[in-house]
């Protein structure tokens, strides 16, 4: 079943392995698969931020970035010479000591989260028991980072889209940590490794992924909104809302320092994107029985691509939130449905009959999903709106 | 003692000095953090692996953030006033740290031969720090999830402003 | 100190000299943040006490240090968050954080 080209990449890196002596592999492999990492990620990341251009181009009517070699694809590069070789200003009244490290944390934080994303059939750099909660470790240590760059600027807009940022990132945490605890409960193990493998069977040519199931949807559809808010993307980007804050926290910041934030973030993306993959959407696993031949990268990387195209197509249709509906949101809507999403998945871990808990926990979701809708619509008068036209 | 001991006890105890020494108070607090994160190192080197990852996210990710939005609520009174960082008892204080440190570091090095030298690597899975917490520990599990939630409650009443409640 | 220093013991001295830090602060800072932060230092040394022993203890496998460092984490975790809304809700009342100035018992 598992072909040479699935493998291809561990095959290489036991080959490489091969010419050091026996005390030096481990240590080899570990160093190969970090330069994996950091070569193949922000190379994504330039692709994701072409993607990006161009796609909101076209959904904005326009071209996007089309000059840079054929069709624009060389403009990632041109972005980057532009960044390298850009003066680098440090704000006088600046702390420089912290302003300095702010993109360095964030950036280290960001890409430690990929030790532990399973990207392939025994393609994990660190395969520990805890690597979920790792994850959510490192994906805790960017808050701190965010905040050391909006404070050390000393600039009021920096700070007040630091601290936009972090009550968004800490009030979105909470339900994107207790959407993965409901796929810890059915898994029963908090190693991604683990996780992928539990999704990757089949009944006939259908996958057991996680997202066909009743709470496995809900709490995808949860992830999927946190995951969005996490990464301050639109239409939760009021932490670097350009028409009230100027650019957020990274308003101070130039040249490399700002590459390294803008390279931070859409990695983040991809580390959320492809967390999100492994615990709903089956990581590596094929979709279809049939398709198990294509190498289980390759699922792996069109999965998060397919979720970024989706966050791209989020940022082309949603206008931005208003702070109070965002942190109500949070808090009345998502909290308690995270909350609910628990118990129906303690339900279905419990109840045996399988028609019975299919449909207890469908009703259940959608039963939650609609009263708290209503409720959180009750006050609000949404009627057609009326303009008034200039007479 | 390897030297990766003794390098992240340094940078530990230099954080926690970072800490209490610094006259900005948000630099205190990225000190505390550093000192939070050298801590998290030494869980791992003890092969604590939950409790060290548990540091991270629950010290870094949340307290140190906790902290943060405190400072910048209200004002430091040594910018507003241009007083002294230190209290005015403040070589009480260090007399009695100082106390309890000489105290703490004759008893463990009175006691250094006494202790378990060397002993095999425990292997723990988290799976079985959930099996401990759902059977043994269920009690103080629920009744930790009860103090979290009343202190929830306590800091959000505390923290409200009064005109709310007053309405 | 002739080469008679366990792990454990090492452990111990890196605790004992962060409590030590850390009563310090608590006790001669005169911001009242500070010295919650003095107090969360504390806290973790001695979870970094309670891992140790669990870790060099004859069982291990029975989980105790490690369950209490646990439970220890997570008290703190609410303490900080009470201590700091009290915190807030000195100053909105006394506009003020310094201790030295907070030593009425009368609001």
């Amino acid at each position: 079943m598992i072909g040479k080209a699935d493998q291809i990449f561990v095959l290489l890196q036991h080959w490489i392995m091969g010419f050091f002596p026996p005390a030096w592999q481990a240590v080899v492999g570990i160093l190969l698969g970090v330069v994996a990492i950091l070569i193949v990620f922000p190379t994504l990341f330039a692709l994701s931020v072409l993607l990006e251009r161009k796609g909101l181009g076209r959904m904005q009517n326009r071209y996007g970035p089309n000059r840079v070699g054929p069709c624009g694809i060389l403009q990632p590069v041109a972005d980057a010479v532009k960044a390298l070789i850009k003066e680098d200003i440090v704000p006088f009244k600046a702390d420089a000591l912290v302003h300095f490290i702010a993109p360095l944390v964030l950036v280290v934080a960001v890409f430690m989260g990929f030790a532990v994303l399973p990207v392939g059939r025994n393609m994990v750099l660190v395969d520990m028991d805890a690597s979920l909660l790792f994850f959510f470790a490192m994906g805790a240590s960017t808050e701190l980072a965010v905040f050391m760059a909006g404070w050390s600027s000393h600039n009021k807009y920096s700070l007040l889209g630091a601290m936009r940022a972090v009550a968004q990132m800490i009030s979105y945490e909470v339900p994107l940590l207790m959407t993965t605890v409901v796929v810890v409960m059915i898994s029963g193990s908090l190693s991604l490794v683990k996780i992928v493998e539990a999704q990757n069977h089949f009944s006939g040519i259908f996958p057991h992924w996680y997202v066909f199931t009743p709470w496995g949807l809900a709490g995808f559809v949860l992830f999927l909104i946190a995951s969005m808010a996490e990464t301050n993307r639109s239409p939760f980007d009021l932490p670097e809302g350009e028409s009230e804050i100027i650019a957020g926290y990274f308003t101070e910041y130039s040249g490399f320092k700002f590459a390294l934030f803008f390279l931070g973030e859409y990695v983040g993306m991809l580390g959320i994107a492809g967390l999100g993959t492994t615990l709903f959407l089956g990581g590596w696993a094929a979709p279809f029985a049939f398709l198990n031949w294509v190498p289980s990268w390759f699922w792996f990387f069109a999965k998060i691509m397919l979720w970024i195209c989706f966050f791209i197509w989020m940022r082309g249709t949603m206008p931005r939130l208003r702070q109070d509906q965002l942190m109500n949101f949070a808090w009345k809507f998502m909290l308690p449905m995270t909350l609910i999403n628990l118990m129906v998945a303690a339900l279905w871990r419990f109840v045996d009959e399988a028609w019975l808990r299919w449909a207890v926990c469908w009703i259940i979701v959608i039963g939650a999903y609609v009263a708290m809708g209503r409720m959180g619509m009750r006050r609000k008068r949404i009627a057609p709106r009326r303009y008034r036209y200039a007479e | 003692m390897s030297f990766a001991f003794y390098l992240i006890s340094a940078l530990t105890v230099a954080g926690g000095l970072a800490a209490v020494l610094l006259r900005n108070i948000v630099h205190c607090v990225l000190a505390l953090t550093v000192a939070f994160a050298g801590l998290a190192l030494l869980f791992l080197q003890l092969d604590a692996q939950f409790a060290g990852f548990a540091q991270i996210l629950i010290y870094i990710g949340a307290v140190a953030i906790l902290v943060i939005f405190a400072i910048l609520l209200t004002r430091d009174p040594q910018v507003s006033q241009g007083k002294g960082m230190f209290s005015r008892t403040w070589v009480t204080g260090l007399l009695i740290a100082a106390a309890v440190f000489a105290v703490m570091g004759w008893a463990v090095l009175a006691s250094a031969p006494a202790l378990p030298n060397e002993t095999s690597t425990p292997s723990v899975t988290v799976l079985q720090i959930g099996d401990a917490l759902m059977s043994r520990y269920i009690l103080p599990l629920e009744i930790l999830a009860l103090l979290l939630t009343a202190a929830i409650i306590g800091a959000v009443i505390v923290a409200m402003h009064e005109k709310v409640r007053s309405k | 100190m002739t080469g008679i220093v366990t792990p454990l013991t090492g452990y111990l001295v890196v605790a004992a000299l962060l409590f030590s830090i850390g009563l310090a602060g608590a006790l001669t800072r005169r911001n009242a943040i500070l010295v919650l932060i003095g107090i969360e230092l504390m806290l973790n040394a001695a979870n970094l006490n309670l891992i140790a022993f669990w870790r060099y203890a004859p069982h291990p496998e029975a989980l105790t240090g490690m369950m209490f460092a646990i439970f220890s984490i997570a008290v703190a975790a609410g303490e900080a968050a009470v201590g700091l809304g009290l915190v807030i809700a000195i100053y909105r009342h006394a506009h003020t954080t310094d201790l030295d100035q907070l030593s009425r018992m009368k609001g």
